[in-house]
Parts: structure tokens; C-alpha cells; sequence
């Protein structure tokens, strides 16, 4: 176990925002955590985080300051920074020295596919460029546990699947501990062992589905039965009925 | 082609209004006293460029310095108010306040303070509380316009308060901060110049003091010329300002 959640609520002045729910993340472990808009996932991820305070129950955290990154939605990158600058940044929050930083920015940059563009202003990158430089951003202070906030969710169809199997490559290099939110059912099975099911208003733990298959994802994976299956499962799941 | 449209288009209105102007005169025998033709104001121009090029340096310089005045002092303080929200909150109304009182009615007592005889610093000072709150105002909001993600980002990493203030905050205030720069250059001039009509005499003789001299002896041309001045030595400045913001903007965007 590397972070959970126990018993914990969120209320926002009387009102109950997520909870109670209990959750845990083991070392080296992908989850996928799906749920309808407003169900309280990206506030389970900041709480996971550390950002923020539980109202009730506890946040458990086996893992150091500077040992968590987190992707989000969009790529979040500074703008008056160039690629490699951006990448750097966690880096030097955590102490390493300046032209050191920068030489392991660069190479991330090149882990993700992104060799030569070291020197290029977000403005000067593609959508899906940018989220490569934001995943980078996010390896590069070498996290125990890596959260992924619906990072693929504002990026077409060819390049989120792109992008999935690349997160997958990666995590079979590295074996942080993924927990990758999204409300994309497809998605949260490619990417998963293990898919939480969240249903909203307060925000609740709906069910819960292993999912097998070998990590990165074989090709033709998303066509064969199992996987149809288990997206089906977890559909249901999200539409209120039972596994 | 649309460029030279319109760049044209203005230059057309202004030469179709003056030859209207300057035929309406000649026809109807205007005394040159209420209104000259542009010929006449054109010879006074001429005539009068050396005086008219010193007075104009004179209310700019005083404009200039009012600004980075008003740039240093406003700058710092949203520094303060930024590291502390008690300072932001206490300085907040304080500002305001000197933002809403006409600056008209200040005048008398800066004159009092700065002394009778040097006109020229409470011209300054009152330029420069004219172009102090859009500085203050775009500084204070721009340190506090640093995307939330980042600031979470800064936080997960443990950064200090420094560190968040110098590589996120400062950073992304540079929009807000330019944006400011450029109403309070436009400020400072309108305050250099009002402030030259309350100051009135002779120790600064900026292009304000020019028009109401030569309105006082009823030399309407030569209040045109000052004028015409003034608007030239504004839009020129302005242009400048807007080419600098566009320049820093391109920068910081990366493109």
C-alpha cells in the first residue's frame, strides 16, 4: 500500500461532496477510477495528493514530499518557459541544480518521443505535444505515485490512444503507482488492472472490476471479447446496476 | 491591400475635415482669433517649432518620470501585498480612495508641499498618483492570476513561498503588468497635463502652459499648434507603448 483513503468525507460547507469512501492504491499498482462529472474523482485525487484536507476519516500516505506528481486535464505548462524549462521545474523544486535539472528535462523529453523540441514554447506545440511535455514534467522528479487527471480528455481520438500506450510503456519501465481518473469507460479498461466505479451526489464507491489481460496492451486488444466484456461491466456499473 | 486601406481611410477623413475647415473660413471671414484656418495654424506651427518641441519635451519628461514613479511605488507595493494578504487587504481601499478623488482637487495642497516655486515636482507627484492605481491595480491582479494547477503543481513539489513567488507568480503577473504600464502611460500625460493647468505658472512650461498663454492673449493659432503637438507627442507615445506590449507579449507567449 502506498496512499489511501479510509472512511474519508468531503463536505464543502454543509455539503457532502465525496464520501464516505475507502480506497487504496498498492506499490506499482495501474487503477482506473470512472465516474460521471462531479463525483468527487478529482477530489479523491487531491486528497490522495495531499492538496487537500479530508472533512472526516484519513488520508493515508506512505510516500515522501516530491514523491507525487499529477497530470491534468490540460497540459498546464507555463507559457514564458520552453519545453525543456517546464520539464526541469519539479526538478529544481526538489533541489537539483539548475543545469542538471535541465539535462535530465531533456532527457525525458526524448522518453516521450519528444527528442529536439527542447528549445519550443508550449504556444509552439500541438495539443498532444504539450501533454507529452506535461507527462514528461511529470517523470521527470521520478514519483512513486503518478496521478493522471483526465489527461487524454481534451485530445483527439488517434492521439489519446497514442498516448495511452505510451503511459502503459512507460509504467512498465518505471512501475510508479498509477491512479488515472477519467469519465471515458474504454479507456479506464485499456489502461487498468483494476477499474473503481464512482457514481456521484456525494461521491461513492459504485463497484469495483480486475481486469485481465497482459500490460502495455497487446495490439487488437480493445477488439477482443474480455475487454468488450469488461466495458460492458463497468457501463453497468456506472449506470447504477449491478456487475 | 486592406492594410492600405486602412491606413488611408483615417488620413482621408482628416484632409476631407480640413479643407472643409480651412474653405468654411475663408468663405465666412472668420476672425483668426475665435477660429483659425489650418493654414494659419500650420504657419504657427513652423514658426513656433523650436518653443513648441522644447515645451513638448518638457511635459513628456515630466510624464515620464511621474511613471516610473508611479511604476517603482506601485510595483513594490503589490510585491508587499502579494507576499501578505493583511498588507493587500489594508492597501486595497487606501488605494482606491486616492484613485477616486480628482486629482484637480489634490493640486493645491501638492503645491503647498512641494513648494510654490517648483511647479514641475508637484506636476510630477500628480501625475504620478494618476498613473499609480492602473500599475498597482494590474500588479496586485496579476500576482494573483497564476493558473491554479501550477500552484498546485508548485505546492505537490513543497516549493517555498519564494521560489512560488519569483517562478510562478511573477511570471504570470507579466501580462497584467504590461496591460498596466500601458493605461498608465496614457494617464501620465493626461495627469502631467492637467496638472500644468492648476500649477499654471511660469517653472515648468510644458505644452499646457503654452495653450493657456497663448489663449490668454487671445494667439488661437498658437493653442492649435500646442495642441496639435500635444495630440502628435500622445499618439506617438502610445504607439510606442503598444508596439513595446505587443513585443514583451510575443516574448512571453513564445510566439
Amino acid at each position: 500500500m502506498i496512499a489511501a483513503l479510509k472512511d474519508v468525507e468531503v463536505r464543502y460547507g454543509e455539503r457532502p461532496v465525496l464520501g464516505p469512501i475507502d480506497f487504496a492504491l498498492g506499490a506499482g499498482e495501474i487503477v482506473a477510477l470512472v465516474g460521471p462529472s462531479g463525483c468527487g474523482k478529482s477530489t479523491a485525487m487531491r486528497l490522495l495528493a495531499g492538496l487537500e484536507q479530508p472533512s472526516g476519516g484519513a488520508v493515508v500516505r506512505e510516500i515522501g514530499k516530491g514523491e507525487t506528481s499529477l497530470v491534468f486535464q490540460a497540459p498546464t505548462l507555463a507559457p514564458w518557459m520552453d519545453a525543456a524549462a517546464n520539464v526541469a521545474l519539479p526538478l529544481e523544486l526538489i533541489g537539483t541544480p539548475r543545469e542538471a535539472a535541465r539535462r535530465q528535462a531533456v532527457d525525458w523529453l526524448s522518453r516521450v518521443g519528444l527528442a529536439g523540441a527542447e528549445t519550443k514554447r508550449p504556444a509552439q506545440l500541438s495539443g498532444g505535444m504539450a501533454m507529452r511535455v506535461s507527462l514528461a514534467r511529470a517523470l521527470a522528479a521520478s514519483p512513486r505515485l503518478l496521478l493522471l487527471d483526465e489527461p487524454f480528455a481534451a485530445l483527439d481520438e488517434i492521439t489519446r490512444r497514442r498516448l495511452a500506450d505510451d503511459v502503459l510503456g512507460l509504467w512498465a519501465d518505471l512501475e510508479p503507482t498509477i491512479l488515472f481518473v477519467t469519465h471515458n469507460v474504454e479507456e479506464a479498461v485499456y489502461m487498468a488492472r483494476r477499474v473503481v466505479v464512482m457514481s456521484a451526489g456525494p461521491g461513492r464507491i459504485a463497484g469495483e472490476l480486475a481486469i485481465e489481460g497482459p500490460l502495455p496492451r497487446p495490439e487488437g486488444f480493445r477488439a477482443t471479447a474480455g475487454f468488450r466484456e469488461a466495458a460492458e461491466t463497468v457501463s453497468r456499473l456506472l449506470a447504477g446496476g449491478r456487475p | 491591400m486592406r492594410r492600405i486601406i486602412e491606413l488611408i481611410a483615417p488620413l482621408a477623413l482628416v484632409a476631407v475635415l480640413l479643407a472643409g475647415w480651412e474653405i468654411a473660413c475663408r468663405v465666412m471671414e472668420v476672425p483668426v482669433y475665435l477660429l483659425p484656418a489650418p493654414s494659419a495654424v500650420w504657419t504657427s506651427l513652423i514658426a513656433d517649432w523650436a518653443a513648441l518641441a522644447h515645451a513638448a519635451w518638457t511635459t513628456l519628461s515630466m510624464a515620464l518620470n511621474a511613471l516610473a514613479i508611479a511604476s517603482l511605488c506601485a510595483c513594490a507595493l503589490a510585491l508587499v501585498g502579494g507576499l501578505s494578504p493583511f498588507v493587500e487587504k489594508a492597501i486595497q481601499p487606501v488605494a482606491v480612495t486616492i484613485q477616486v478623488t480628482p486629482v484637480i482637487a489634490i493640486a493645491p495642497l501638492v503645491m503647498i508641499w512641494t513648494g510654490l516655486d517648483h511647479p514641475e515636482r508637484a506636476i510630477i507627484v500628480l501625475a504620478t498618483i494618476v498613473a499609480f492605481f492602473p500599475i498597482y491595480s494590474g500588479a496586485a491582479t496579476g500576482l494573483r492570476a497564476a493558473d491554479p494547477d501550477l500552484q498546485r503543481l508548485f505546492a505537490l513539489y513543497g516549493a517555498s513561498r519564494w521560489q512560488t513567488l519569483t517562478r510562478l507568480r511573477l511570471p504570470s503577473a507579466v501580462p497584467a503588468l504590461v496591460e498596466g504600464h500601458k493605461v498608465a502611460t496614457a494617464l501620465a500625460v493626461i495627469g502631467a497635463v492637467v496638472a500644468e493647468f492648476v500649477a499654471g505658472s511660469g517653472g515648468a512650461q510644458g505644452l499646457a502652459w503654452r495653450i493657456i498663454e497663448s489663449a490668454n492673449r487671445l494667439q488661437t493659432a498658437r493653442v492649435f499648434a500646442a495642441l496639435v503637438t500635444l495630440a502628435v507627442m500622445a499618439a506617438l507615445l502610445y504607439a510606442l507603448v503598444d508596439i513595446l506590449e505587443r513585443r514583451i507579449l510575443a516574448w512571453w507567449r513564445g510566439r
